[in-house]
């Protein structure tokens, strides 16, 4: 087994720990990590346990001591995860593509090689999962974007991109939920609630839920 | 209650936090000076977690709507009531009808207004804290207004002035300037994808706090940090604290208002208990990083704890006496 088979487990400070799954950014793995999430999130002094894109982020309730035992906690945890399956719900989002709020359609366009509209047909085309939240309150980061409309973040993060932002960053696609600094090309809009604090469950979406991008219209 | 009366930059309602939503998205938000707000806090004798006023700008202008107690932590203010001078780190009287006046900040980037019982906006999913950017939180989710109306918890007590020691005075670390700060990081997950010489760079260096620094994150300024390749790393969790370094080489630390999640390389995260001075730090001063163990941050921890236990116990001391 190489050093790339293991996962990486890193410190964020003394407030949390960072462990990243080897492997693919793929449903598979996302399960696994959603596993482990749901395992480690019992453990004493664990916080919270946050998925992200195949890595998992352990917040501490007090920093411990020591980090051998956590840290070869995870790693067995990995190996025994089994692919947890969420049954989510699919939700069908219309996007206006392009226009004020998508400016840098044109830009991903000309990055990869392709026309305005095949951008447009070939990020609609996929059924999404909702692979973990973050980034601000309600934001999904999806899984399934076509590689060939990837495009690298931003070499200057923005100060603040337009709240309903539809987004591609490097090989990760998205839809912001407020308005706010980014590192990422924003392509297209939709309007939806994806938060609201005074709900029970204050996101809309959950891991495993599912949504469908609807082209409402192009603006070229 | 408190009346709004002049206010200039982002002042917000702040407590110490809000820990544990960051799985739908939702950072921590809270004091940026952390040790600040404790110390107003304990010395009015309410619970450290209270709600203040976070002020990073002055003038600043306030009404007392009733006879309270109030302290002012953090940065050091010129502040005046009625006619009189309020030292740093002070507890006082306010009687009802007294107009605050902070008029000038002459060190540090961020006063604290605490008062008895505390400021008694309603708790949002687990915190008085403003969440800027999911706009609920704090006052109506957003900065303070003129014309605002706070309710206050409490109004019963009725206190003697009473002084403590700075934090930055008792907790002070040496620096080479004096608009230099230091600050203790441990090193992230990313570091040992830069070379030798970046690292070196990284660590003599003497940042610039820029103009774009506010509550979600610091941007500083100086030689270009890149990594031996050019690093996408997939989207994952961070925290406050965080140094990222975007594609120009430019660090940013994150800030208490910062995304839960990003995806650019880390080189290293400023540890908790030194947070609050890169919260005090200035736009256009300096910052410095120095390398420190998990170990000794812990014990830098432990260290912090110790100086507001010992502000309590001596508050506490005061208070037998007076009684």
């Amino acid at each position: 087994m190489t050093a790339s088979d293991r996962p990486r487990i890193s410190l964020l400070g003394t407030s949390a720990l960072l462990f990243e799954a080897p492997g693919a950014f793929d449903l598979p793995h996302q399960r696994r990590i959603w596993s482990l999430a749901a395992t480690a999130s019992k453990w004493p002094g664990i916080r919270e346990a946050i998925p992200g894109i195949t890595n998992l982020m352990l917040t501490f309730e007090t920093p411990p001591r020591e980090l051998d035992s956590l840290i070869a906690a995870l790693n067995a945890g990995w190996d025994e995860a089994d692919g947890l399956m969420i049954g989510g719900r699919e939700i069908r989002l219309p996007v206006i593509y392009g226009g004020e709020i998508g400016l840098c359609l044109q830009d991903v366009a000309d990055y990869s090689g392709l026309s305005v509209d095949d951008v447009v047909s070939i990020h609609a085309a996929p059924l999404y999962t909702v692979f973990a939240l973050g980034s601000h309150p309600g934001y999904c980061y999806l899984g399934g974007m076509d590689p060939r409309i990837t495009m690298p973040r931003r070499q200057t993060p923005l100060q603040r991109s337009a709240g309903g932002s539809v987004s591609i960053g490097g090989s990760q696609t998205g839809v912001s939920a407020s308005p706010g600094p980014s590192g990422w090309h924003a392509i297209g809009h939709t309007t939806w609630t994806f938060f609201d604090p005074s709900w029970q469950t204050p996101a809309a979406l959950a891991p495993g839920d599912t949504i469908r991008f609807e082209i409402e219209r192009v603006i070229r | 209650m408190i009346e709004i009366l002049s206010v200039t930059g982002p002042a917000s309602v702040q407590d110490l936090g809000r820990f544990d939503q960051v799985r739908f998205g939702v950072g921590t938000s809270g004091a940026m000076d952390d040790v600040a707000l404790r110390a107003g806090n304990i010395l009015l004798g309410n619970d450290e977690n209270a709600a203040g006023i976070e002020i990073p700008m002055t003038p600043f202008k306030l009404r007392f709507g009733r006879d309270t107690a109030f302290a002012l932590t953090g940065a050091d203010v010129e502040a005046e009531i009625a006619g009189r001078t309020i030292p740093p780190w002070w507890r006082t009287q306010a009687r009802a009808g007294d107009v605050l006046t902070l008029k000038a900040m002459p060190r540090g980037a961020r006063s604290y207004l605490t008062v008895s019982g505390g400021i008694d906006v309603p708790i949002v999913l687990g915190s008085r804290s403003t969440q800027f950017r999911g706009e609920f939180g704090g006052l109506h989710g957003r900065p303070l207004q003129v014309g605002d109306i706070l309710p206050c918890a409490s109004w019963s007590v009725t206190i003697r002035d009473l002084g403590i020691e700075p934090a930055e005075i008792t907790l002070a670390r040496s620096s080479a300037a004096a608009d230099e700060t230091t600050v203790r990081v441990v090193i992230a997950g990313e570091y040992d994808g830069f070379d030798a010489a970046t690292q070196q760079l990284f660590w003599q260096s003497s940042w610039k706090i820029t103009p774009q620094s506010n509550r979600y994150g610091y941007r500083l300024q100086g030689p270009e940090v890149k990594p031996t390749v050019p690093i996408e790393k997939r989207s994952h969790g961070i925290v406050p604290g965080v140094i990222q370094i975007p594609p120009n080489g430019q660090p940013i630390i994150q800030m208490r208002d910062a995304q839960t999640s990003g995806g650019y390389p880390k080189i290293a995260t400023v540890i908790s208990a030194d947070l609050w001075r890169v919260g005090q730090a200035r736009l256009g001063s300096r910052l410095r990083f120095e390398q420190t163990s998990y170990a000794d941050a812990l014990a830098a921890e432990t260290e912090k704890s110790a100086y507001l236990d010992r502000i309590r116990a001596s508050v506490r001391l005061v208070e037998e006496c007076l009684t």
